[in-house]
């Protein structure tokens, strides 16, 4: 779950991280009285879930009251990557002298969280990373014992080659790996950490993503969610016990398992199709959760054809064909579906199938050729 | 042979009264596994499915000679569950629960390091041995046995590859888990394979989000003399989103398709375009 950047730098606040002098605003009227109270000139920064919004126009100076007031306006009607922006953060204008970069993610190769800085702030990181990783300092921090003292110290040494500046970052940095661990984060990030022209350090931007698993232990952290920012098919879906993702293709895929959900998109693409979505209707499935997942699809004005590709383990394939049954029975599937159920039950599943419009396939490979065909044919 | 378990693998269910643990002990049991006991704490003295209840993993250990455990209890207790069965010094535990947070496992796996416990998830479905053991949650029906490891990040898509193995049959098949984080990975699955007498070749099914894979890849082309086949789901999923798995996400352009199926083919892992095409190929190699 991502946060945006108001909140974000509100929580570092809390932690004793320096953050500017700022404030968040929905509306030209409010980002006024908010840039009055910090002072002229300010930043006003759109507040999206997604990266750059700088290059997309969603950062700008305001020397003037007017300005803050038009500024604003036009940044609360943009859409930036098709997020619409409700929110902008006045900000005061610092004296910057240098841009770094300073976060922490649990990295999967060794486990452990790493802390990351480089020199070369204010870029993305992934960039750097491909292109110089030698400029990225790293140290993996044992989790028993936390981030220790020194390693921040010799990140910070050279990073600055000055001892103050050295000591100021490892309170930054062991105040970050404080969040990262009591608020179960899975990404935390200043980018940039800025020095100033009176040589503090501050946090210009924030970033944390929280891990979902530990949601259910945080529980502010679900009132910081900003719902508008979701998709809101992949939140009925959720709250039914299925994962979906819309894509831009026209064959709707039902598929048990991530993984061979991602194959039979894979699969649909090299037979020429394109996948209109990625559904996963989980381990233990029923009948009704079925019927959700054909209504999700059908919603979808793209959908041509859909797929069910079911490898019955836990997933019992005559739940899915009862699914089929009900969902057509309460309102006319309008396209036609191609069902490829093994494993588990699939016997069951195709005596209740009998009957039906469902065209049956023995394979995957087969079941994706006819959906392919029935959609449209191969582009 | 076989990899993980066998016959001889004496193993205890941590939470064996729940839903899950009761179906799937009597599940793996009439599969010929060797479930020796269950725990549930406050239910010893109990019995599920003939098999006897204890109240801790020490105390199952001390009753049955346990070595290896799977655990069934909800994300939310897991992670007491595996610190239990490390702390009895158990061979191999294999935790199903999909949902436990990255730094609680994090946290597991420091505490195992050092200590004899081998970890096979969490949010995996188990390893099975066909005809010998089943230690997790895969349909028994869908494997037969026989000499090709498979070896996966994923569940279903793992029945599915393994369905393709045709006449071969399997020595073991071991799903990894989807998670981000996760006790057991590639390399540690490739070494076992290539020790092993009975498996003659391997199949790795990876997918998008990490460096697994690639590392896996590097391995194979120093250590691995026996024929590996690749597939890796994903080529269609879209940057920054989630593909079902915790770990199935392409972050900052970096754990695409592309970059694992490159990675595969230049270490000379023989690349499956799709999951039928197997059979041919183990034909063709074997």
């Amino acid at each position: 779950m991502k946060i945006h950047e108001y909140q974000a730098k509100e929580i570092f606040k809390a932690a004793g991280i320096p953050v500017p002098r700022e404030r968040p605003a929905t509306s030209p009227k409010e980002a006024l009285a908010a840039a009055e109270e910090i002072g002229l000139p300010v930043m006003v920064k759109a507040q999206v879930l997604v990266g750059g919004r700088g290059k997309a126009g969603g950062v700008k100076k305001a020397g003037s009251l007017e300005q803050v007031e038009s500024t604003a306006g036009q940044i609360l009607g943009m859409t930036i990557k098709g997020l619409p922006v409700r929110k902008v953060l006045v900000a005061e204008c610092v004296d910057i002298k240098a841009e770094y970069y300073v976060g922490i993610i649990v990295d999967r190769a060794s486990r452990l969280p790493v802390l990351m800085a480089s020199a070369a702030g204010g870029v993305e990181i992934e960039q750097v990373a491909r292109e110089s990783p030698e400029k990225i300092l790293k140290c993996q921090v044992d989790t028993g014992v936390g981030l220790l003292g020194f390693q921040a110290r010799d990140i910070g040494m050279a990073m600055f080659r000055d001892a103050a500046l050295a000591r100021d970052f490892a309170g930054i940095a062991n105040r970050l790996y404080r969040v990262f661990v009591e608020q179960d984060c899975s990404l935390i990030e200043i980018n940039p950490l800025v020095r100033l022209g009176d040589g503090k350090l501050l946090a210009l931007d924030a970033k944390i993503n929280f891990d979902d698993n530990a949601l259910f232990r945080h529980t502010t952290h679900e009132g910081l969610r900003d719902m508008g920012a979701e998709e809101p098919k992949e939140v009925e879906a959720k709250q039914a016990g299925l994962s979906y993702i819309k894509l831009d293709g026209n064959v709707g895929c039902v598929v048990n398992g991530a993984g061979l959900a991602m194959a039979t998109m894979d699969l649909i693409k090299r037979y020429g199709g394109e996948p209109a979505n990625f559904l996963d209707v989980g381990g233990s499935s029923s009948p009704e959760k079925m019927v959700t997942a054909m209504k999700i699809i059908l919603g979808d004005r793209n959908v041509r054809a859909i797929l069910v590709n079911i490898f019955g383990g836990i997933t019992r394939c005559d739940d899915i064909a009862a699914g089929l049954v009900q969902a057509a029975q309460q309102g006319a599937i309008g396209v036609p579906v191609v069902a490829r159920l093994t494993g588990t039950n699939a016997e069951r599943a195709r005596e209740l199938l009998t009957g039906s419009k469902v065209t049956p396939a023995a394979t995957m490979s087969e079941a994706v050729r006819k959906a392919v065909a029935l959609a449209g044919g191969a582009r | 042979m076989s990899i993980l378990v066998d016959k001889e693998t004496r193993v205890i269910v941590q939470g064996i009264t729940g839903r899950d643990g009761a179906f799937h002990a009597r599940a793996m049991k009439e599969y010929g596994t060797g479930i020796v006991g269950g725990v549930t704490p406050g239910k010893g003295g109990q019995v599920v499915g003939g098999i006897p209840v204890f109240d801790s993993v020490a105390e199952a250990v001390r009753e049955t000679g346990a070595d290896a455990s799977i655990i069934f209890v909800p994300a939310v207790f897991a992670t007491d569950a595996l610190y239990e069965a490390i702390a009895a010094d158990l061979g191999l535990v294999v935790c199903v629960a999909e949902g436990m947070p990255t730094l609680d496992v994090v946290r597991v796996l420091g505490y195992a390091r050092g200590r004899r416990t081998r970890i096979l998830g969490p949010n995996c479905p188990g390893v099975i041995s066909p005809g010998k053991a089943e230690l997790g949650i895969m349909p028994a029906a869908s494997f037969r046995p026989g000499c090709v490891g498979v070896v996966s990040r994923s569940g279903t898509l793992t029945y599915e590859l393994a369905s393709h193995t045709g006449e071969f049959g399997q020595s073991t098949v071991v799903g990894i888990g989807g998670d981000p984080v996760i006790g057991t990975n590639f390399i540690d699955c490739l070494a076992m394979f290539e020790r092993d007498p009975e498996t003659r070749a391997i199949v790795l099914v990876g997918e998008i989000g990490g460096t697994d894979e690639e590392r896996a890849a590097e391995f194979v082309k120093a250590n691995v003399t026996k024929p590996v086949f690749g597939f890796i789901a994903g080529q269609t999923a879209p940057p920054g989103k989630r593909m079902g798995h915790a770990g199935a996400i392409i972050s900052g352009g970096s754990g695409t398709a592309e970059e694992k199926v490159r990675a595969f083919a230049a270490a000379g892992i023989d690349v499956l375009h799709e999951p039928g095409e197997l059979t041919d190929r183990l034909k063709a190699r074997l």
